[in-house]
């Protein structure tokens, strides 16, 4: 390093130095006067794509992730034998008529697979706060904080990119489900893209939720308890693993307030041809929009108020 | 002094002001983190805040940033003013924080341009306006390996590069150096250096090191529990210590001159010693001389004479009753330090 500077003030001239500069400082100036996008969504993409960077840099983080719903799936899911309370002695169509009583479909894995769909997003959100809490503790969010970029947009950012992310992790899911055996006599282009656009509304508004829960923590354990604290009880009092015919009336009811449920009986209805249903579709579609928009917009006022103390 | 004075105010008012902050304060819930900070910062200056962990300084950072809200006061940055319009000042300034920021899963080039796009910067600018930025720290041959495998002192130059992406007028650096080894601060302390000499950049740094405050800054502020106890030039604060010692040690013992000396304007206190005088003054470069013409003035001799200044340490300790002490601090800093102290040595 010592040589590389000697030699160099050895072969300037004064003169020659002072043209460098002189030039140097024209370069800086010409730059110094980029065309700013002071646009409020600008920097979004670029918040976004970095979680995703790390996301898809880091594989064994997507392996382990998906570890969970295809343990569901295949001890769960086939576990769960309900064929085996039925007396053999029945017809099988008498046998598959119970089934579509309970379940909607001739079989409890299909209807457990649609479950897995919003088990995996709503894990995957859950999950979008503590890349908050940790952006915090490492001094990136205070660096983001201190550039021009919209605060909404670190928010969108944050949100955006675990919706991708579980989207992704949803198709995955889907597609070990049929190779599983789960039934496709209803899968097509457009019940395919139905429900992930079901999943996508759900994946926002519950994204939205647990960032929002995130943004003023700095605390990962405080993060892991409230993740703790609403994953469980919106998995299960949810129609994901079991229909909500079965349940007693007051936890009908909680399902019946729970957004998983519509998202749930939305894919059941277009993937599966789901004969039970709890709302009809356009229903369920309006739950979950409204979910989405709700959600998403207080996570932007929020971050208004609560990035900046 | 009348003619002193009068220079003084025509060169503050030739260089325009960067900084100008007015009764600044910042309380979360009881505590008084500042109370009512006061100061400004002159265009190609560079500023520095000296105090202890806790004393408020990287609050008034944070609220000159706009991280933080201030409960009061106001405060204008190159004209701007943190409350009306943030995102202008956040558009005028740079920010080096003290924690390692960078994304350690990114390379440091790819950490540069994130920066610029948050800036709005676009991607045909802030490209090669990244890689003359690794030149200037010297991180080029670095610039596409990832983070985590930087050393500490590599990791503080890109986090002043990333500062330096919106081309800032003003660039806050909140402990530059903290826990770095000795040649690493040295390096910082050049490209510091640089940017004002070479770049003619405004440069407002916090830091606990006195030699740092000392050797960089062209005005220091002392803060102290919020309080800014006296702002000066780091001259001007030691001579507030109680001045200069000139030792002056003459050829004859007799006569006694002490009163002769001690005549002289700028001398406070003489004490004889044998053939030798020690002396209080307040410039001592200036005292010197007389102090040599008194002596000599009465037809002795001078044999040696040693002229000690104070330490910034001295007059840290006479401003603020202690010397600079680590405090507790709450526990998110203590972790965020931490991280920053390992990250440092690795």
């Amino acid at each position: 390093m010592a040589d590389k500077i000697s030699t160099r003030s050895v072969t300037t001239t004064t003169q020659e130095k002072s043209v460098e500069e002189e030039e140097r400082k024209l370069e800086r100036e010409f730059r110094a006067t980029p065309k700013l996008n002071k646009s409020p969504l600008h920097g979004l993409w670029a918040l976004t794509n970095r979680d995703l960077v790390k996301w898809y840099k880091n594989p064994i983080q997507l392996i382990i992730s998906l570890v969970q719903p295809v343990v569901w799936l295949g001890l769960f899911g086939k576990a769960l034998n309900f064929g085996s309370f039925i007396s053999s002695s029945v017809p099988p169509a008498q046998q598959q008529a119970v089934y579509l009583h309970f379940f909607g479909v001739t079989d409890y894995f299909s209807f457990l697979s649609a479950g897995m769909l919003s088990f995996i997003i709503l894990f995957t959100a859950a999950f979008a706060g503590m890349s908050v809490v940790w952006d915090r503790r490492f001094g990136f969010m205070n660096k983001a904080l201190s550039t021009p970029v919209g605060r909404g947009a670190i928010v969108t950012g944050k949100v955006l990119q675990s919706v991708i992310r579980s989207l992704i992790q949803a198709a995955i899911v889907l597609v070990i489900a049929i190779l599983f055996g789960m039934n496709t006599s209803h899968l097509s282009v457009l019940t395919v893209a139905g429900s992930f656009s079901i999943l996508f509304l759900m994946s926002f508004g519950l994204s939205s939720l647990f960032v929002m829960l995130a943004l003023r923590s700095s605390d990962w354990q405080t993060q892991m308890a409230i993740i703790n604290l609403l994953n469980l009880p919106l998995l299960f009092a949810s129609n994901a693993l079991l229909p909500v015919t079965i349940m007693p009336g007051w936890l009908q009811n909680v399902v019946r307030v729970n957004p998983v449920s519509y998202a749930n009986d939305a894919v059941r209805q277009m993937l599966l041809g789901s004969t039970q249903q709890l709302a009809p579709l356009w229903a369920d579609f309006s739950v979950l929009i409204g979910f989405a928009m709700v959600l998403g917009a207080l996570g932007i006022v929020l971050s208004w108020k609560l990035l900046s103390k | 002094m009348s003619s002193q004075e009068s220079v003084s105010v025509k060169e503050s008012s030739q260089r325009p002001i960067m900084v100008e902050v007015e009764n600044l304060s910042k309380s979360f819930g009881q505590l008084k983190a500042v109370e009512g900070v006061s100061f400004e910062i002159k265009e190609g200056e560079i500023f520095g805040f000296l105090g202890p962990n806790g004393a408020g300084k990287s609050t008034t950072i944070n609220m000159l940033t706009t991280l933080l809200k201030p409960s009061g006061g106001t405060a204008e940055i190159a004209g701007i003013d943190i409350h009306k319009h943030p995102n202008e000042v956040r558009r005028n300034v740079g920010v080096v924080p003290q924690e390692y920021t960078a994304d350690e899963d990114l390379t440091g080039l790819q950490n540069i341009i994130l920066c610029g796009d948050l800036y709005g910067i676009p991607r045909s600018n802030s490209k090669p306006h990244a890689q003359e930025l690794l030149k200037l720290v010297e991180l080029e041959d670095a610039a596409n390996r990832k983070v985590s495998t930087y050393s500490g002192g590599m990791r503080r130059r890109l986090e002043l590069a990333c500062g330096l992406i919106n081309y800032p007028r003003l660039l806050f650096l909140d402990e530059p150096t903290l826990g770095l080894d000795v040649q690493t601060r040295a390096a910082v302390w050049g490209y510091i250096r640089m940017l004002k000499e070479e770049y003619h950049m405004t440069l407002f740094l916090t830091t606990h090191y006195l030699e740092e405050a000392d050797s960089l800054c062209d005005r220091i502020a002392i803060i102290d529990h919020g309080h800014i106890v006296k702002i000066g030039t780091p001259a001007e604060l030691k001579e507030n210590v109680g001045g200069d010692v000139i030792t002056i040690g003459v050829a004859e013992v007799e006569p006694d001159i002490s009163g002769d000396i001690a005549k002289i304007p700028l001398v406070k206190d003489v004490k004889k010693n044998g053939n030798q005088y020690r002396i209080k003054a307040e410039i001592g470069e200036e005292a010197s001389i007389q102090v040599i013409d008194t002596v000599r003035s009465k037809g002795l001799h001078v044999r040696t004479i040693a002229l000690t200044k104070p330490t910034l340490d001295e007059a840290y300790l006479e401003l603020t009753g202690r010397t600079l002490r680590e405090e507790e601090t709450n526990r998110q800093q203590m972790f965020s330090q931490r991280v920053t102290m390992m990250k440092a040595r690795r």
